[in-house]
């Protein structure tokens, strides 16, 4: 007989953990060895990883990337194909495309000039760094050269998912309302620039600009805002000087590091 | 938000505990989440199970912790309670307000046989 739970030894319909070795061993159908593992880890860290290591790579190869976020229809496409148009032939840019699916905004950028990558994400809402690494294998990418990921179009998923990019900027239309950045305060709080987009539309809105500034400002007072129209090319100059100055920034905050092991470690500060 | 890809990095992270020590069925999995991390308690647990199957989880039940939002008032020097993310200090009304909780998001202990 069982001395724990006293049924019948060798005929017993529910199953005992064993506990203890030898002669000492019991088995027990309320005692299990079941302990506890402790972890306490970020659920995010693998992602957190794989992104600074796509940073660090970038950065090595001098590569500045930006990524680009937005709720779908802002027009982050539309002001890739402008600024591929404007800058390509100066400045090169390569384009990873996130969408659920199609690969029509990457048949968009590779028309107007540039090579680009579509990822489709599938039931996916935002690209993560792990997409953006096998991406990266298979565009050859020049020193100097611009890296522009337009993310999945979602103004909530795609904050929390550093992708290794210098920036994120966010795409934000003025068809879309000034109290965006109130609704969707994470995606503005993660974005060094807000570009105001589909202003050449404003005569035929009641758009307050100065409301969606301080909307913006109040969730992230360091935001960069700068009114653009990808259609008619209004404001482009200074979005592409604030690509010039900040990727400077970016280069001149690398620098190679001696380690005492040995390596030369490429630092970022 | 993302809920469905927060779960397969929960469930990557325990596989990954499983390869370095063997471990049997896993019971329990008991993450800390933030009441401003913008993750909903209610989708993580229905996606859960669904998630779980098929791996070293599968049968395991999730505990929440919640940890509610607060942070310091660098003007009126305050620990305060905060509901919202962003926005001004909900004492004295200030801007510069620093979140110190409610942003976790930790797979913190399993429970294992």
């Amino acid at each position: 007989m069982c001395a724990t739970c006293g049924c019948g030894a060798g005929n017993h319909d529910h199953p005992h953990a064993i506990v203890g070795a030898g002669l000492s061993a019991v088995h027990s159908p309320r005692w299990s060895q079941a302990r506890i593992v402790r972890i306490e880890r970020d659920i995010l860290a693998k992602n957190d990883t794989l992104a600074a290591a796509n940073r660090l790579r970038l950065r090595a190869a001098d590569v500045f990337a930006l990524n680009f976020v937005s709720s779908p229809g802002s027009g982050k496409t539309s002001l890739l194909v402008r600024t591929i148009t404007d800058v390509h032939s100066r400045r090169p840019i390569a384009v990873i495309e996130g969408d659920q699916q199609t690969s029509l905004d990457a048949d968009r950028i590779r028309a107007a000039g540039a090579p680009a990558v579509q990822l489709n994400t599938g039931n996916g809402c935002h690209l993560d760094a792990q997409m953006v690494a096998e991406s990266i294998d298979d565009l050859s990418l020049i020193p100097g050269s611009l890296l522009f990921i337009e993310n999945v179009g979602n103004l909530v998923c795609p904050a929390a998912f550093d992708l290794g990019e210098a920036h994120k900027v966010v795409v934000l239309s003025v068809t879309e309302g000034e109290d965006k950045p109130l609704k969707y305060p994470n995606m503005f709080a993660a974005a060094d620039l807000m570009l105001l987009n589909k202003t050449d539309l404003l005569p035929h809105l009641e758009f307050d600009m100065q409301a969606c500034v301080a909307a913006a400002r109040r969730v992230n007072p360091n935001i960069d805002i700068l009114p653009v129209s990808a259609r008619t090319g209004l404001g482009l100059g200074a979005f592409y000087e604030w690509i010039e100055s900040r990727r400077l920034s970016c280069a001149s905050s690398m620098h190679v590091r001696q380690r005492t092991d040995g390596y030369n470690a490429l630092a970022i500060e | 938000m993302h809920e469905m890809s927060l779960l397969e990095s929960i469930i990557e992270v325990v596989e990954d505990e499983h390869r370095k020590q063997p471990f049997g069925r896993v019971r329990m999995i008991r993450v800390k989440l933030g009441a401003l991390a913008m993750v909903e308690p209610d989708s993580l647990r229905f996606c859960f199970a669904i998630i779980a199957g098929g791996s070293v989880a599968e049968g395991a039940r999730l505990e929440i912790d919640t940890v509610s939002g607060a942070g310091w008032c660098e003007d009126c020097c305050t620990h305060v309670t905060l509901t919202a993310r962003y926005g001004p200090c909900p004492g004295c009304g200030g801007a510069r307000l620093r979140m110190t909780a409610g942003n976790e998001l930790q797979l913190t202990e399993i429970e294992v046989e």
